[in-house]
């Protein structure tokens, strides 16, 4: 028994260490959290369109699973990820909206033309608030809606092919299947 | 002597830098110090170490503008917060509450110095209390004056 109190400070040790060696993971970013939006309902929105476009509106997404990405012309990454946009837009079974966020439409418009347009539809942010309303730090952030019209996941920065063959495809089925 | 007056002078009219622009204050200043005091609790999503009340981050200039929206609308202290804990958890919140899941990192600290105190006192104690060595035996003491004459020789 004796014995035992004194590898407690031992054990203690150790535990602490394993958990500073887990937080020492190259791979976990701290800045990286978690979102108080998940299987919340989504915040209703109603935004205008580019010129010619119908805008974008939750009631408009009701009843299907679908990805909604905010975007700006000025945002780098954005641009990073752009290709793998236009692969999800090309792909049938994938509901893709873009939300532009604090951009100027005519910024937006020369930003599309240049790279392709790869959403059903666009509604423009120009107040940030519909972003600040689905909890978004900063562009680019994507996010899954299902048939009920609750936020399943919210993906921060770019999206890469491995995000999406590896994240994304498979929750859309698992609830398009639902 | 007159280059430290001059030193003195311009620490003490040093003041922190300030990130909220005229334009976002509220005319009402019970208001605008309310809103100051929340800002000041409340994290910059985007630097993460800032309040929004310090931070540059346009992402801060928005919620602090919205955060005197709500206030100016009538919105008590806490309505204005939840409306952001709603949206971005309670990671917004500089100084964390004080819940079930807070119990470990608020008492935590508290908790491992009353544990290692009372393990310290307890070992001291004893050490103290533990009792002088026995006297030696005739058997012992002949031995020890032996050797400690053949020591000298």
């Amino acid at each position: 028994m004796r014995r035992l109190l004194y590898l407690l400070p031992v054990a203690l040790f150790v535990a602490v260490a394993v958990y500073f060696l887990l937080a020492l993971d190259p791979n976990r970013d701290p800045s990286r959290l978690p979102s108080a939006m998940i299987d919340k309902p989504t915040p209703v929105f109603a935004l205008d369109g580019l010129a010619g476009g119908k805008g974008l509106s939750l009631d408009a997404l009701k009843g299907q699973v679908v990805l909604v990405n905010f975007f700006a012309s000025w945002c780098e990454p954005c641009r990073d990820e752009h290709a793998i946009l236009m692969k999800l837009g090309k792909d049938s079974s994938v509901q893709l909206y873009g939300i532009a966020y604090k951009d100027k439409p005519e910024d937006t418009q020369r930003f599309l033309q240049q790279l392709g347009d790869p959403f059903r539809a666009i509604g423009l942010d120009q107040t940030g608030r519909t972003a600040i309303d689905f909890g978004v730090y900063g562009v680019p952030e994507t996010y899954v809606i299902d048939k009920q019209g609750r936020i399943r996941l919210r993906h921060v920065g770019p999206l890469t092919e491995a995000d999406v063959a590896k994240e994304l495809m498979p929750l859309l089925k698992s609830l398009q299947n639902s | 002597m007159k280059h430290f007056l001059a030193f003195a002078l311009l620490f003490a009219t040093m003041m922190p830098a300030l990130a909220v622009e005229p334009a976002e204050r509220l005319a009402d200043p019970a208001q605008e110090q309310r809103a100051r005091a929340l800002s000041g609790e409340l994290r910059c999503l985007v630097c993460q170490n800032e309040s929004i009340d310090e931070s540059g981050a346009p992402l801060a200039h928005d919620l602090r503008v919205l955060l005197r929206e709500r206030i100016a609308q009538g919105d008590s202290d806490a309505q204005a917060v939840k409306f952001l804990t709603d949206r971005y958890g309670e990671f917004v919140l500089l100084r964390p509450r004080i819940e079930p899941a807070t119990y470990v990192l608020w008492f935590g600290p508290i908790a491992v110095l009353l544990i290692a105190g009372t393990g310290s006192a307890i070992y001291l104690r004893k050490r103290r209390l533990q009792p002088e060595a026995a006297p030696l035996s005739a058997d012992e003491q002949a031995r020890l004056d032996r050797l400690m004459k053949e020591g000298e020789g």
